[in-house]
């Protein structure tokens, strides 16, 4: 059996269509309702509640804990202040990831961490000599993200406090509804949007507070195929789909440096002695290989291949997650790892890894799409990532 | 005195917004003058009641071109399309029929009531989507001229004959038939059970002066079925913000492209000198010069208003005069302190995020027909519901409710004419009417605007409150949409153009006229 997070009682009432799926070793829902469309419209529209539990979660405390940290990520975790967040990946000692999270200041000597692998032997590992104390606390918190236009003002209900002043990528602790909760500004949406973090005792009672709270403004359980649809127009790269853990690969080539995901905003090189710095140091004065991108497939070149074929164009409703071939001149430039139509943006998007020198923004490639049956290519256009960034998402 | 702009549009409905947005991106100065104090015409979002936004007029969407969308970029701009997931038609017997978007469910739902029509349904829709891609690129075609023996006209006519040569025979013949039979005819061939035919059959009734079994009301029925979102026909959304949203996204396109929007600004006539547009002349008495005039306003309103009559051709003003506009549609918007409670889908359910059609018979609505022809407005009328708020929160205050109610029939010539006396009873029918479905209905209204076709004709200028800018009827489109030899967005004076619904191929928020203008006007060099 896979196991239910804290949320199961409510969401298992939920799911229309006994849509689930894996996530860590739980089951979450694919979605609540038989299609997602109405899922995902509340992530730009109104306000996505979303089971985020199966994160993984730990907790590092003591006086050690913000070199511990900072040892083991890119980001400079000294520079980390109270209530804040960081994202970060985190790499093996030749600069390719073995994983990507979040860092949460909880107090002065206490960080969380989320991660999608278990990284308990890694951080271990990191605190050779320092005065940390290490924790798993993935089953005792339950997380639910709240995502959308309209989940500041369902929160400020809720807990009665101004979000105002919770900038984003900044925490606070609060009681809503009494319930103790840390919320983060944070999401995987790229939208304005928070994380909500709970004891898993008291997990179903925040739930039954924030859809009665939530429900005059619109508020909609949603599952992770809509929350993969708006993560890929955030341009947001997923572990295990868009690339693997160096602690899983197992031939070089499926491996990846922070560089080559387009994450070198991430990566201090001002910052103390961290694993990968070396190797990081050394790609990035001989250039990346490899660039992930956005590629927008254009329309008239796609309609023109079904038309071919007298149908109008197929768009993928639930957004994929396979290697789709990108060429130039006939060719391979690189693969697309996800893609979907936007419902929002109203284009047919991918997330892909082209190799040097064909990911400059506006470069014209040809996207493969297999059209009944056959393999065609569409043109393409490499687009600077993210797709979507409402000013609302920081404002 | 050198004029400051290449083109000036009047009105800011959103065929001459898509329009502006087109000739400014071709690079011309472009001034669009607007009388109403916002843009949109009859796609316009008013907050009527404080904290109640209605969409006023039109009210959903799906046939805007989506070519205009990614040609404007209109996302960028603001668009937001929300998913409309069903339709419930409540029954007499208490029961109701449902149109669900997953399609085992609504399968399911039809053969609950008719086990035959559930199947035929398949092959209805498969049919009804080969006649959508049929006309698709008629769509995107400026309409040759069947009579004329320019070159352009020709080659047109037979690229048109070449496209229903190659739909083949069977499809063919069930265009014909579309094209001229009346929609209960159409579908009593396919279907047994009469509230589903009713339901189908309304949408051949929207906007026109026909009843379901009249000759003709199966084209408009096709025309509801054309429009795409995403790729698939027959898809209806909502705009979030309302649909003057959509105006307001193409107008900040159409300013972002360098097109200026004057809004107050009512055109009283084109200025027109030795057969040739000059110009405008506002209300203010303010004249404003430009080579190329461009009317977004109905074919009355061109012709018959906007300039001298006496300068047209005769058989022209007589087509126009002839022109049949006949508003048969109101709009009833309610503002509900709670959500209504329908006795066939008790409480909140997700049917109140889609539309309600009250439509439970063929005769209930040929009866409400019946009412209209004589020239009354029917006591139990045919009506599409929806209530936005349950898809965007921002339409009314937190826990209350709108609610648009597109009524038929109500027609523009009404014995007696219309007041504000006869407008509330029309008022009270669709009231009445409705709360025999939904019982608290009536204890929920707090604030009701009703809208007969003489109030659309107030307020957007819409000859006679037709919603199209004239008829969709078969005699009035393509080549004859406004008129024998112009329906080619020209007019028999020099640099007056003309780019509203009045135009091919017209009718709901498409944008189709607008672009289609624009594109013709850009290939001249005036």
């Amino acid at each position: 059996m896979l196991k239910t997070t804290p949320f199961h009682a409510r969401t298992s009432a939920l799911v229309q269509g006994q849509a689930w799926r894996r996530w860590a070793g739980y089951m979450v829902a694919s979605s609540y309702e038989l299609l997602h469309e109405r899922e995902y419209a509340a992530i730009r529209n109104s306000a996505a509640l979303i089971d985020v539990s199966p994160l993984y979660k730990y907790s590092v405390a003591g006086p050690g804990a913000a070199r511990l940290l900072d040892r083991m990520v890119t980001r400079d975790v000294t520079r980390c202040a109270l209530h804040q967040v960081m994202y970060t990946p985190w790499c093996d000692a030749r600069g390719k990831v073995i994983d990507d999270g979040t860092i949460s200041r909880l107090a002065e000597q206490e960080y969380r961490l989320t991660s999608a692998e278990p990284n308990l032997r890694w951080l271990s590992l990191n605190a050779v000599g320092l005065d940390a104390t290490i924790t798993d606390i993935s089953e005792r918190l339950g997380a639910l993200a709240l995502q959308g236009p309209l989940s500041r003002t369902i929160l400020e209900r809720l807990c009665e406090t101004d979000l105002s002043g919770l900038k984003y990528f900044r925490l606070l602790h609060c009681r809503a509804r009494g319930i103790p909760v840390t919320v983060s500004r944070t999401g995987y949406t790229g939208d304005l949007g928070y994380e909500l973090w709970v004891e898993a005792a008291r997990a179903v009672e925040l739930w039954d507070a924030l859809i009665a709270a939530g429900t005059p403004y619109g508020i909609t359980p949603a599952g992770i195929w809509a929350l993969d649809l708006a993560r890929i127009e955030a341009g947001l790269v997923m572990l295990d789909v868009d690339y693997h853990s160096s602690h899983h690969a197992l031939i070089p080539a499926q491996e990846s440096s922070p560089l080559e995901l387009g994450l070198e905003w991430a990566v201090s090189w001002s910052k103390g002695p961290f694993n990968g710095r070396q190797a990081l140091r050394r790609e990035r004065e001989r250039g990346a290989e490899w660039r992930f991108v956005g590629i927008a497939v254009d329309w008239v070149s796609l309609e023109a291949l079904y038309a071919k074929v007298g149908l109008p164009p197929q768009l993928p409703a639930v957004a994929w997650r396979a290697s789709v071939p990108v060429y130039r001149d006939n060719l391979q430039i690189g693969y697309a790892s996800s893609g979907c139509w936007s419902p929002l943006l109203k284009q047919y998007l991918a997330l892909a890894h082209l190799r040097a020198p064909h990911f400059a923004p506006g470069t014209r490639v040809r996207f493969e799409l297999t059209v009944e049956h056959r393999r065609l290519q569409a043109d393409a256009r490499v687009v600077a990532l993210p797709f979507f960034d409402p000013e609302r998402k920081r404002a | 005195m050198p004029s400051r702009y290449d083109c000036i549009l009047i009105g800011g409905g959103h065929n001459a917004l898509v329009a502006a947005a087109y000739l400014a991106r071709g690079g011309r100065r472009v001034l669009v003058l607007e009388r109403r104090p916002l843009v949109g015409g009859a796609a316009v979002t008013e907050e009527i009641f404080p904290g109640f936004k209605f969409s006023v007029f039109s009210y959903v969407v799906s046939l805007l071109r989506p070519e205009i969308i990614r040609d404007l970029e209109l996302p960028r701009h603001g668009l937001q399309i929300l998913p409309l997931e069903s339709t419930i038609v409540p029954l007499d017997n208490g029961d109701h029929l449902g149109f669900w978007s997953d399609p085992d469910q609504s399968r399911r739902e039809l053969a609950r009531h008719s086990p035959h029509d559930a199947e035929a349904a398949t092959l209805f829709g498969r049919l009804m989507h080969h006649m959508a891609m049929a006309v698709k690129p008629i769509l995107a075609m400026v309409p040759p001229d069947p009579a004329s023996l320019a070159p352009s006209d020709l080659k047109g006519m037979l690229k048109f004959a070449g496209h229903f040569r190659s739909l083949g025979a069977e499809r063919f013949h069930a265009l014909y038939k579309l094209m001229t039979m009346a929609a209960a005819d159409y579908l009593d061939e396919w279907f047994e059970l009469d509230p589903l035919k009713a339901t189908k059959s309304a949408s051949g009734i929207i906007g026109t002066f026909l009843g379901p079994r009249s000759p003709g009301s199966a084209y408009v029925l096709l025309h509801h079925y054309m429009g795409e979102i995403d790729g698939a026909f027959r898809a209806w959304g909502f705009q979030k913000g309302g649909t003057g949203e959509i105006s307001e996204a193409i107008a900040r396109a159409a300013r972002a492209a360098g097109a200026e929007i004057r809004t107050e600004a009512a055109v009283e006539r084109v200025l027109v000198r030795g057969g040739r547009a000059t110009g405008v002349a506002l209300a203010s008495g303010e004249e404003i010069l430009a080579p190329v005039v461009v009317s977004g306003l109905d074919p009355r309103r061109t012709f018959l208003e906007l300039v001298e009559p006496a300068q047209l051709p005769d058989e022209l003003v007589q087509a126009i005069q002839r022109f049949k506009f006949r508003g048969s549609s109101g709009k009833v918007n309610l503002a509900l302190s709670e959500l209504p409670d329908f006795r066939c889908l008790p409480g909140v359910g997700p049917h109140l995020r889609g539309a309600v059609s009250i439509s439970p018979s063929l005769d209930y609505l040929e009866r409400a027909y019946d009412d209209a022809k004589y020239g009354e407005f029917s006591r139990e009328p045919y009506m599409d519901i929806v209530i936005p708020s349950m898809i965007d929160p921002g339409m009314a205050p937190p826990g209350q409710h709108v609610m648009s109610c597109f009524v038929q029939y109500a027609p523009y010539h009404l014995n007696g004419g219309w007041n504000d006396a006869r407008r509330e009873a029309f008022g009270d029918a669709v009231v009445n009417t409705l709360t025999r479905y939904a019982p608290n209905l009536k204890s929920a209204i707090i604030g009701r605007q009703v809208l007969s076709p003489a109030d659309i004709e107030r307020i957007t200028g819409l000859s006679e409150g037709n919603i199209f800018q004239g008829e969709l009827a078969l005699h009035q489109l393509f080549f004859l949409r406004p008129a024998p030899a112009w329906a080619r967005y020209r007019t028999p004076i020099r640099g007056y153009w003309q780019c509203g619904a009045g135009t091919h191929p017209g009718g709901g928020i498409m944008g189709a006229s607008g672009r289609l203008a624009a594109l013709e006007i850009l290939k001249g060099r005036g």
